[in-house]
């Protein structure tokens, strides 16, 4: 799949940025606005999805190559899972909150509307679950997109 | 017969349409959660997610003070029903191991 035409690739390049604050923006503030890290990561691979279909797979995969993304993903599930066994660990129970009003950061109690360093453990599990969906569902469609490429140039 | 078929379609969508149309008329008025069936009750909608104060035993309750997170989903899926999430999280694994498995680049 090449690429668009240079109106495309334009107006792309420039929406590219605010996709992805507006999704880092969902992971980030999980805890406290609807949203959390799948629908955050789910928007952040759409942009990058957008680039994509922009810019061609073969652009794109000479950029980033879909081993790295799934390093990534393996990182976000590692996290995700370290840190309920850190919670089996130190708190007793799989998945126990056990950072909240004891450590350093995102230790605070919610009372009424809060801030953003509140909710213990659940905002790690957002970016480390964000950080495996925006990885996992751009490998996806890079893959697919740079097989049917490959297909097309054969022929 | 394909007359038939259309005056099929057209009935079952009338009905399927009133349905519809009643159903957003008594859905619950914007903004103002304590409206039950048309009557003001005590209770609010507040009370039941977020949490409030008992007044009995003058302790807070809820899922506020049992998480320390204000949004009260994030709150069911990554705290409650956190291992609901270590499943779809699997999931997501396996479409993407799958899918690079399929679609993987072979060595002529």
């Amino acid at each position: 799949m090449n690429g668009m035409s240079r109106i495309v690739k334009t107006v792309s390049s420039f929406a590219f940025p605010f996709v992805l604050i507006y999704g880092f923006y969902i992971i980030a503030h999980g805890h406290l606005t609807p949203g959390g890290g799948f629908q955050g990561g789910a928007v952040v691979a759409s942009g990058c999805a957008m680039i994509l279909v922009a810019y061609g797979s073969i652009w794109t995969m000479e950029r980033i190559k879909e081993k790295d993304l799934s390093i990534f993903e393996s990182l976000g599930a590692i996290g995700f899972i370290g840190l309920a066994f850190f919670g089996l660990i130190f708190g007793g129970y799989f998945f126990k909150n056990y950072i909240l009003e004891k450590g350093f950061f995102f230790n605070e109690m919610a009372i009424g509307a809060s801030n953003i360093n509140t909710a213990g453990v659940i905002p790690l599990m957002n970016f480390a679950v964000g950080l495996k969906v925006m990885a996992g569902l751009f490998a996806i469609v890079l893959v697919m997109a740079y097989a049917s490429s490959k297909k097309e140039e054969d022929k | 017969m394909k007359s038939v078929r259309n005056i099929v379609a057209v009935v079952f969508f009338a009905i399927v349409g009133m349905f519809l149309i009643f159903s957003a008329l008594m859905v619950h008025p914007f903004g103002n959660p304590n409206l039950v069936d048309g009557e003001e009750v005590e209770t609010k909608m507040d009370d039941h997610i977020i949490g409030g104060i008992n007044e009995t035993t003058g302790k807070p309750y809820g899922a506020q003070t049992e998480t320390g997170a204000d949004n009260a989903v994030t709150s069911v899926v990554f705290d409650y029903r956190g291992f609901d999430t270590l499943g779809e999280a699997t999931v997501l694994f396996t479409a993407v191991a799958g899918v690079m498995l399929l679609f993987r680049r072979r060595k002529k």
